[in-house]
């Protein structure tokens, strides 16, 4: 029997042989598993306090990374704390994507003035330094990860916006869609159905990159006090209130650094591989 | 190239405008009254409104905001609640210390990560191009505020080699020349026949300058490497291997000389990163610079000192891309719009 010579199947194929791209795929995959069985594998309730037992070191005491300040299970926290994490991240792109999608594709669609206008306004927002304009929007909005999510998400708009607006005005001028054009199609289907598909391979890649930005933003924010409240099990909240033991307890701030890093990291590997698998032509 | 700078300086100006008008609307999102937030929930509705009125809070919108371009377009950022400054006087005093950290960890960032880039792309595949690049993808995804720590917890706290923040020791007191304290302890050794300040100022910026190095040097290798694999297979390359040149002249002023381009473009927007979100750095390492007042402005909702520090360092950005743009048409020679 013949393999299907799909598309989809040779992506996969190259995707295979790309072996950081399959090891940052093993981390992201490793991650969400985790965050979906979190209940399951931690040995103990993330926020449950045990004061007999603050800052005790790493396999001691039946506590496999120790516990923090007040006693709390650090393993069990950087559990929950992925699903925190992936959450904020996937929240965030969302927001990028939606906004930054409709905007791209309108202005690229349409060009004229609109398109004159949000591009100026894109590069606008792109002349501030982004972890600035993350940080006075959530200090505006009020400390929250809700907000922290909505500030993220914000400023990722412009370079989605910027990303499918480019791949929209490559592909408006095909033959493909001035034929569905003459077939009468309206603005609306040729947008969605006949554009959006086509811009899907540099939209996949950059989502994926700016999920490890968001997941380092948001964690940046918590660390600030920004985003995460007490006592959310949050790896950047979990680094800020371990930086008061860091000459005595070194495991308190160690551990959920390292899972931030993991975590970035393999949606960082993962991005990578699949620009070359699926856009050829955006590799540096 | 007369007629790009041209168009090049005259686009700056709107965007300028873009980001003051931006910075001044950002102030809307918060759901409280700027006044009424400032002197908390107890205060006498009195005090509430002098201040309103003080600041002008109490005109409408478009008059508020036209008098807010008037008065920036003259330097004139109000005054720091916290302090009663100047607002600009208050930036102006803290913008050297990141101006100066920022210059240092350019230039580790820059001298490491084009010597990484280059080895890495004239071996390729070897195990030092493979490290390189995992290192370089380590480098950007990292949390630099974890690093900063844990660069702490390593040399100063164990091996009690560096400080674990400041600019200088706290016995020390040095009148600013320039404002940056490296120079001036350099200044200090001629003047005052005094090592102490060069060497104390030198000791405080390794640790944060090597945190902040972290990111723009990981970026600058890989751009290095990527633009000398791509100049290393052109045939001027062979033509030089072909004359006999020794490979380290060939890598060197053959083939290095002309990947600068896009290093130099990066060097200089990874600067402009550094000059405005060096706020994590700043914040961790004590480092009295930009980011770190502008830290605290935000949560003692000093509005005035946000609005105007965010715009500073906003249009101190939108600048220092200029100046690369503007060197790029410079040193390149292709370039003639």
């Amino acid at each position: 029997m013949i393999k299907e010579e799909s598309l989809l199947y040779d992506q996969w194929v190259q995707f295979k042989k790309n072996r950081s791209a399959v090891f940052g795929l093993g981390i992201v995959v490793l991650f969400f598993l985790l965050a979906l069985f979190a209940s399951l594998l931690a040995p103990a309730d993330p926020i449950a306090q045990h004061l007999e037992a603050q800052l005790t070191q790493p396999m001691h005491g039946g506590f496999l990374l120790g516990t923090d300040d007040l006693g709390r299970d650090i393993l069990s926290r950087i559990l929950f704390g992925a699903r925190i994490s992936l959450l904020v991240g996937a929240i965030s792109v969302s927001i990028s994507i939606v906004i930054g999608g409709v905007v791209g594709l309108v202005s690229g669609y349409f060009g004229g003035v609109v398109d004159l206008l949000v591009m100026r306004l894109i590069d606008i927002m792109l002349a501030f330094p982004s972890i600035l304009l993350a940080i006075v929007i959530c200090a505006a909005l009020g400390p929250s990860l809700q907000n922290a999510m909505i500030a993220i998400g914000v400023i990722g708009v412009p370079s989605i916006a910027r990303i499918v607006r480019a791949s929209v005005l490559a592909e408006k001028e095909m033959d493909y869609v001035t034929a569905e054009r003459s077939l009468g199609a309206s603005n609306l289907r040729l947008i969605f159905s006949a554009i959006l598909p086509n811009c899907m391979a540099p939209l996949i890649v950059q989502a994926t990159l700016a999920y490890a930005g968001a997941i380092i933003s948001a964690a940046g924010l918590s660390f600030l006090g920004l985003g995460a409240q007490p006592p959310t099990p949050e790896w950047g909240f979990m680094v800020s209130s371990g930086k008061e033991y860091i000459s005595t307890a070194w495991w308190v701030i160690t551990f959920p650094g390292l899972a931030i890093l993991f975590a970035v990291l393999g949606f960082n590997l993962l991005g990578d591989g699949l620009r070359d698998v699926l856009d050829p032509r955006m590799k540096e | 190239m007369g007629r790009y700078l041209a168009k090049r300086f005259f686009l700056v100006i709107p965007t300028i405008l873009g980001v003051v008008t931006l910075v001044f609307f950002l102030r809307f999102l918060s759901p409280g009254d700027p006044a009424r937030l400032m002197l908390g929930e107890r205060a006498t509705p009195d005090a509430v409104k002098v201040l309103r009125a003080e600041w002008g809070l109490d005109r409408p919108k478009a008059e508020q905001y036209m008098v807010y371009m008037g008065k920036v377009l003259r330097l004139d950022l109000g005054r720091s609640y916290k302090t009663g400054d100047p607002v600009i006087r208050e930036i102006l005093t803290r913008f050297p210390a990141t101006v100066e950290l920022s210059i240092i960890s350019i230039v580790i960032a820059s001298v490491l990560g084009i010597l990484a880039g280059v080895v890495a792309a004239t071996r390729r595949n070897s195990l030092a191009d493979f490290v390189a690049m995992v290192g370089s993808l380590v480098g950007v995804s990292i949390p630099i505020f974890w690093l900063g720590l844990i660069l702490i917890i390593v040399f100063a706290v164990n091996l009690n080699l560096f400080p674990t923040g400041g600019r200088l020791d706290g016995r020390m007191l040095m009148e600013p020349i320039t404002g940056f304290y490296t120079l001036d302890g350099f200044i200090y050794i001629f003047k005052e026949h005094d090592f102490s300040y060069f060497l104390s100022a030198l000791h405080h910026i390794i640790l944060p300058a090597v945190a902040l190095a972290t990111v723009p040097l990981a970026v600058i290798a890989r751009v290095t490497r990527s633009a000398m694999l791509e100049i290393m297979g052109q045939d001027y390359i062979r033509t030089a291997r072909a004359k006999g040149l020794p490979e380290r002249s060939v890598i060197w002023s053959h083939a290095f000389r002309n990947a600068l381009l896009p290093v130099i473009t990066i060097i200089g927007i990874e600067f402009g990163y550094n000059l405005a979100g060096a706020v994590l750095t700043e914040t961790i390492f004590a480092w009295p610079g930009i980011g770190n007042w502008l830290y605290t402005a935000v949560l003692s909702r000093d509005y005035l000192a946000v609005q105007g520090g965010v715009a500073f360092v906003s249009v101190a950005f939108i600048l220092i891309n200029l100046l690369v743009d503007v060197l790029y048409a410079y040193v390149n020679p292709r370039i003639r719009y």
